[in-house]
């Protein structure tokens, strides 16, 4: 059981909630409460906009427990507009090609079930090609 | 007796009109549909050899991590970037839909928590068949209408079941709108009232821990679908004063491509009015979110000073009907989001097989 920690980063994981530091300005995804770059506490709030472009990707053949019945998909660093890189699946490719470069946007997927078919859905952020280039 | 009741003639007066004191109105719309769709031929390969006549072209599927939480978030989403309201103003979140994820756990507090509206909003799902979520505009319309609220969220949405080799499998696809409703002065669309009708009729049912539902056949017509929708616009229409000329568009729940074309030529509307909401055989029958998603087409096209009437339909039985009249604000927002053309046009298409796959249908343990 994890219910708790879920919980506890769902508007990080619905909404791509992050932070923005206070003394630079460096947006800060995953929120951690220290900027990266320059050291200070950085604890306010900051939502992205969920736009952004790959930056690298893989393909999944043998996902670890929990993705089965999402194999194969694509894993994808995702620059986002506002700075930070973000690990997140790929979704709605259809027959769409993954290129280095492309924008992708934003959605909120299931990510798993937690456990079994009598454990919790968790929803998260994934990435997809934008609509409007 | 019940007969009697059934034959009884509708006594109009002037509460017939549900009506708030307060206008009300459509403050953004939003639509959506997955990208994945099964040609209507892909179930009859599968089934009747390729025989037999095919109720619509395709239908939406769902993508393997979408649901009707997931669906609703990006329909909501979409509503409020063409309404501009701060989120937290939203009063109230209701989901209308036959497949909610959880049995129990509300599709809703998931929604309200994504679209920025939680904690201070009633949440709750709602399930009527396929009028579930017209019911969540009748009920949003009441709460921004008492002045209670100044906002709040309908959304019909579904991700429709359909059992292997039956009939309702050709057309049970996927999609949905949601409304912002609040006051008339800042709505895209004035909502002038609305009528709704309801009987105990069995048409279409799924119990309790069943996959997919039942229909009882040619019964879901006349008394069920033709019977509920015609009273429902009948009176609306004699209670707002209009005659199907009035409206620049009507759009009514689209279980497959015939029936919608069939009431609304015997309520007296042209295929020119139907037209353009008339989404069911591209991307089949959405359940909660037909008629709402049909209305959204609607308002990608309207002008301002077109009224519109939408007529929803939910086995079990009833209809809700909708007097509608487009304001100037439309054509400044409609392109803050999501056109439901653009979602219609991206499309892959997909064979029985990973139908099957995509819709869990393939026992793995």
């Amino acid at each position: 059981m994890e219910i708790s920690r879920h919980w506890r980063i769902r508007q990080q994981r619905y909404n791509l909630v992050g932070e923005i530091c206070p003394y630079c300005e460096a947006k800060i995804f995953p929120p951690r409460d220290v900027c990266p770059d320059c050291g200070h506490e950085a604890k306010t709030e900051y939502a992205f906009s969920g736009l952004g472009e790959v930056y690298s990707y893989t393909t999944i053949y043998d996902p670890p427990a929990g993705y089965e019945e999402y194999a194969p998909y694509t894993v994808a660093l995702i620059k986002l507009q506002e700075g930070p890189l973000v690990t997140a699946q790929m979704t709605d490719l259809g027959d769409t090609p993954v290129q280095i470069g492309m924008p992708v946007e934003m959605v909120t997927r299931r990510l798993r079930e937690d456990g079994d078919e009598r454990g919790i859905l968790i929803y998260g952020y994934k990435f997809r090609p934008a609509f409007r280039n | 007796m019940y007969l009697f009741f059934l034959n009884q003639e509708l006594t109009l007066t002037d509460k017939t009109l549900l009506k708030p004191s307060r206008p009300v109105g459509i403050i953004g719309y939003g639509a959506y549909v997955p990208r994945y769709r099964l040609p209507a031929r892909e179930v009859a390969r599968i089934w009747t050899a390729g025989q037999g006549g095919l109720p619509i072209k395709e239908k939406a599927v769902p993508g393997l991590d979408e649901d009707v939480v997931t669906m609703s978030i990006e329909a909501a989403r979409n509503a409020m970037a063409r309404a501009g309201v701060d989120p937290t103003q939203i009063r109230a979140v209701w989901v209308g839909s036959e497949s909610h994820p959880y049995a129990v756990k509300p599709t809703s507090t998931i929604v309200a928590e994504a679209i920025g509206a939680a904690p201070r909003v009633q949440a709750a799902d709602l399930e009527f068949a396929c009028k579930a979520g017209s019911e969540a505009m009748v009920a949003a319309m009441g709460l921004v209408g008492s002045s209670m609220a100044d906002y709040a969220m309908a959304i019909g949405m579904d991700t429709a079941q359909g059992k292997p080799g039956d009939a309702l499998e050709y057309t049970a696809g996927a999609g949905g709108a949601a409304f912002l409703i609040g006051p008339a002065e800042e709505a895209l669309v004035e909502i002038e009232g609305s009528f709704s009708y309801v009987t105990d009729t069995p048409d279409f049912w799924r119990r309790e821990n069943q996959k997919y539902p039942e229909h009882s056949q040619r019964f879901t017509g006349e008394p069920a679908y033709f019977k509920h929708i015609t009273e429902a616009a009948k009176a609306l229409m004699q209670a707002t004063n209009t005659i199907p000329a009035d409206y620049q568009w009507a759009v009514f729940h689209q279980p497959n491509t015939k029936f919608p074309q069939k009431v609304a030529s015997m309520l007296g509307f042209c295929k020119e009015q139907i037209a353009p909401g008339l989404l069911v055989s591209v991307i089949g029958n959405t359940y909660a979110g037909a008629s709402l998603i049909g209305l959204t087409s609607i308002l990608d096209v309207a002008k301002p000073g077109d009224r519109i009437l939408m007529v929803s339909f939910g086995s079990g039985a009833g209809s809700d009907a909708f007097a509608m009249r487009v304001t100037a604000r439309l054509p400044e927002r409609r392109d803050l989001a999501l056109k439901t053309s653009d979602y219609i046009a991206r499309r892959t298409e997909i064979d029985y097989a990973t139908y099957i796959r995509f819709r869990g249908k393939l026992a793995m343990k």
